[in-house]
């Protein structure tokens, strides 16, 4: 879907990204994760061109995209930014056509578009009309997504999207984030320096450091195998709950006992990350929960202490390979 | 004297049509130029914020052309852009761009940089992201840097009545010449309550929300023009010559004011100051001037007087006023004085003028040359009876005659003499006079009628016209109150005149300020 090839910014003497290379796939969610500075936001604005590569190419659909104008290019790509970059001078209606307005689509799709937005995102009609410094920021980060998402843009690139966010709104947000059909049509690179926000909402994590991409994996591979000791410490802090969050219950299931589903149990598929079975002990106060594997349709009951063993198990397994 | 003592409401009533006339100019005038400074201005403003390494060099041009005093820049005007509305429009227009320009560039600078990224990441063009973005953000500091650019131009265009543009500062710069504080505030008032008016309107208009700040920014352009076809309504009717007359020369009886009740003379007059008036007569700006008969630039410019055939103007023939003890203390000086009289006439006082003023000779050889061709010069006797003290105000003319007088004493007595060259106005000369600090000047007695005297005016017009009636009427109340004796006049006439290009006044056949009213009237 994506094709970075050798992808080069220098500024001056400053090599900001440094011959990069890393592929996309189709509906998937990339994370470029770093500290500041470690050039992934110069990535990020490289592939809708708000920067132009010193040296590299891009290729979105095997199109070198070089060959359009970026205003065109630009009108495909959705981008979500840190502080959301609402225009204060235009209501909440306005700023979410202004896409459509440049694509020239007429009225009646556009206001067929927006409210089918609106009602996905949990936003109500009556936004429309005020302007955005009366919103809190969680809504106007959701508007801001709602502007980046109304021409249904197969790529979307978000800048630290939740960055300015307290705790409780991001969290909140992050679930909406994953539950929402929309986004898993789309195909999403993130930049965020938040390990936490890259484990749980990212299929698959760029870890960059000083221009140059250090290790480009899934968050399990990341915490698993990690190439080199900047990878294993950049993910010390916290281990315990990336960890928990980035195994899935898919990955657990072979060490899970064969025990057939207990009634009033709770049913999880195994797509869910560890993490989220855990907290389901905790919501629902029972001892065991039933977990449905999706490819061979089998159920498995266990007790909190038997999926804790599983996930040593598992653990264990992936430090010697 | 009954104008000064009538109410300033009086004034304004009395002189409303001319009032109305001159608010409307004043109005057109500053919008015309704040419309044009918006037109550069604002462009200028956004092209350095995108070509950032031209800010410090416009900027800073800006800045400059604001430090030149007003009246130095509508000066440098007059030579590229004549006199009248071309040049006062420019020169207020630059006065206005600094705060555009400054203004539109700090504010498009403030608009977040998150919103124009995001603005172009959308998918917006550079036109676009301007127009949609940034010059709606940057409005309210526009309107800022519009709002401080119009007080600036409402206080600057009074300025403009130097040149012939009209505006309120006829009447701030015509009473300040005439002494005339009910003029001046008539003036003054407006100018103030116009500058109050627009500022208050505009911080209006900066304060609307951002919804009605859209329909704001589209009217605003409108306002500007309409506002700005003000300038263009009184100039609509006008005539076959164009006058430009001094703001004293607009208010006095012996006048503007007298040539249209004696005269009737109707004429599209502008009002100029009279140091780039006999300058724009010649560059054919102006038509008919108001001016000293025997200023050397008539001879410079080639302009010739017409004749006053309905004696208007009072006489102003020069003579020298001496105190009757100086008389007695130096015997025969009356004599040695008298042998000047009769001897300049006006055209070659000009001359001398000319010789002085333009071609930069000194007084004393423009003096000495002149004796020697009347055959008076004689050496210096260098004789010690006594020192005569010479007097003179502060123009060429009386430095010339103050010399031919030191040059005749000296070389016809034995007497020496100092000169005190210099002496302000009027009023310092004569007071030098009477306190006994020279001996003698050389006074006009118009001057001497109107100034010192200051006779009813009955008595003036009883006399206006008539040079001996004048000369009488003077010398008798010089000795009566003062003691001091006019002697025999030196035969030149420095009054008011109208003055023409003499190529023109020729091709027209115009050789008297009755001729000029028949051509005007003529079709």
């Amino acid at each position: 879907m994506i094709k970075i090839e050798h992808l080069s910014k220098h500024f001056g003497k400053v090599k900001a990204v440094d011959d990069i290379s890393f592929e996309v796939k189709e509906h998937e969610n990339l994370i470029l994760l770093g500290t500041s500075g470690c050039g992934k936001t110069t990535t990020l604005k490289m592939i809708n061109r708000l920067i132009e590569p010193t040296h590299g190419k891009i290729f979105i659909d095997d199109k070198n995209f070089f060959e359009q104008s970026p205003e065109i290019l630009r009108r495909g790509i959705g981008y979500v930014l840190q502080n959301n970059g609402l225009f204060p001078h235009y209501t909440v209606a306005e700023n979410i056509t202004i896409v459509p307005q440049l694509l020239k689509w007429d009225k009646k799709r556009t206001e067929k578009r927006v409210a089918e937005l609106l009602e996905k995102l949990h936003l109500s009609t009556d936004y429309l009309n005020v302007y955005p410094n009366e919103l809190s920021g969680g809504q106007q980060q959701r508007i801001g997504l709602a502007r980046a998402l109304v021409a249904d843009p197969a790529v979307l690139l978000m800048d630290e999207p939740f960055g300015a966010l307290d705790n409780v709104t991001r969290s909140k947000i992050h679930a909406e984030f994953l539950a929402l059909d929309e986004l898993k049509r789309k195909t999403i690179i993130m930049v965020t320096h938040d390990v936490q926000e890259a484990f749980e909402l990212g299929d698959r994590i760029c870890l960059m450091d000083k221009g140059k991409i250090v290790q480009d994996d899934t968050p399990t591979g990341l915490l698993f195998n990690p190439k080199n000791d900047f990878v294993r410490g950049f993910l010390k802090e916290q281990r315990l709950q990336l960890e928990f969050k980035a195994v899935k219950l898919y990955d657990v299931w072979k060490w899970l006992p064969p025990q057939p589903p207990k009634g009033g149990a709770f049913d999880l598929s195994t797509d869910i990350s560890f993490w989220t079975s855990l907290e389901q002990f905790k919501f629902n106060r029972s001892d065991d929960i039933n977990i449905y594997h999706k490819d061979n349709k089998e159920v498995r009951s266990a007790s909190f202490e038997q999926l804790m063993s599983a996930f040593y198990q598992f653990k264990k397994h992936q430090s010697h390979e | 004297m009954n104008e000064q003592r009538q109410t300033l409401w009086e004034f304004m009533q009395q002189q409303s049509d001319k009032l109305v006339e001159q608010t409307i100019q004043h109005i057109g005038l500053t919008f015309i130029s704040l419309f044009i400074a918006v037109l550069i201005g604002l462009p200028l403003g956004i092209f350095i914020t995108r070509k950032k390494q031209f800010s410090g060099a416009i900027l800073g041009i800006a800045g400059v052309l604001q430090t030149i005093p007003s009246i130095a820049l509508l000066g440098f005007m007059i030579p590229v852009l004549g006199i009248g509305a071309k040049p006062a429009i420019a020169a207020l227009l630059l006065y206005a761009l600094l705060p555009i320009i400054r203004n539109t560039y700090t504010g498009i600078e403030g608009v977040d940089a998150a919103v124009k990224e995001a603005a172009v990441a959308m998918g917006m063009n550079k036109w676009q992201v301007l127009f949609k973005v940034e010059l709606p953000l940057a409005m309210p500091v526009i309107f800022a840097g519009i709002r401080t650019a119009t007080v600036i131009t409402v206080g600057v265009a009074t300025l403009a009545s130097y040149i012939a543009a009209g505006g309120l500062g006829e009447f701030i710069f015509g009473g300040i010449s005439l002494n005339n504080t009910n003029m001046i505030l008539a003036g003054a008032i407006p100018a103030a309550l116009l500058a109050i008016l627009f500022d208050f309107l505009l911080s209006r208009l900066q304060k609307l929300n951002i919804k009605k700040l859209k329909t704001a920014t589209a009217t605003l352009p409108l306002l500007l023009i309409l506002l700005s076809s003000f300038y263009f309504l009184p100039s609509a009717y006008g005539s076959k010559l164009k006058a430009g007359f001094t703001p004293e020369f607009m208010g006095r009886q012996d006048g503007n004011l007298g040539l249209q009740s004696k005269y009737g003379l109707k004429i599209r007059t502008l009002v100029i100051n009279d140091a780039v008036m006999y300058k724009a007569a010649y560059e054919k700006q102006l038509d008919v001037i108001s001016g000293y008969s025997t200023d050397g630039r008539l001879k410079a410019y080639n302009l010739v007087v017409l004749d006053d055939n309905k004696h208007i103007f009072p006489p102003y023939y020069a003579a020298p006023v001496i105190r009757e003890n100086s008389l007695k203390k130096f015997a025969g000086l009356e004599k040695i004085l008298n042998l000047l009289a009769g001897k300049i006439n006006d055209s070659t006082m000009t001359a001398l003028n000319y010789k002085t003023d333009y071609l930069h000779q000194s007084p004393e050889k423009v003096a000495k040359d002149f004796l020697v061709s009347v055959n008076l010069w004689k050496p210096a006797r260098n004789g010690n009876a006594g020192v005569v003290r010479i007097g003179s105000k502060i123009f060429g003319e009386q430095y010339i005659l103050a010399n031919m007088y030191s040059m005749l004493i000296k070389g016809n007595s034995d007497y020496d003499v100092v000169t005190k060259t210099g002496l302000g106005g009027t009023k310092i000369c004569f007071d030098a006079l009477t306190d006994d600090a020279i001996d003698f000047y050389p006074e006009y007695t118009g001057t001497g009628l109107l100034a010192i005297l200051q006779p009813s005016s009955k008595v003036i017009d009883s006399l206006t016209g008539n040079k001996d009636a004048t000369y009488n009427y003077v010398q008798s109340g010089f000795q009566k109150k003062y003691n001091i004796k006019w002697l025999k006049p030196i035969g030149f006439n420095n009054a008011y005149a109208l003055m023409m290009r003499e190529k023109q006044a020729k091709d027209l056949k115009i050789k008297t300020i009755s001729d000029l009213k028949r051509y005007l009237e003529s079709k």
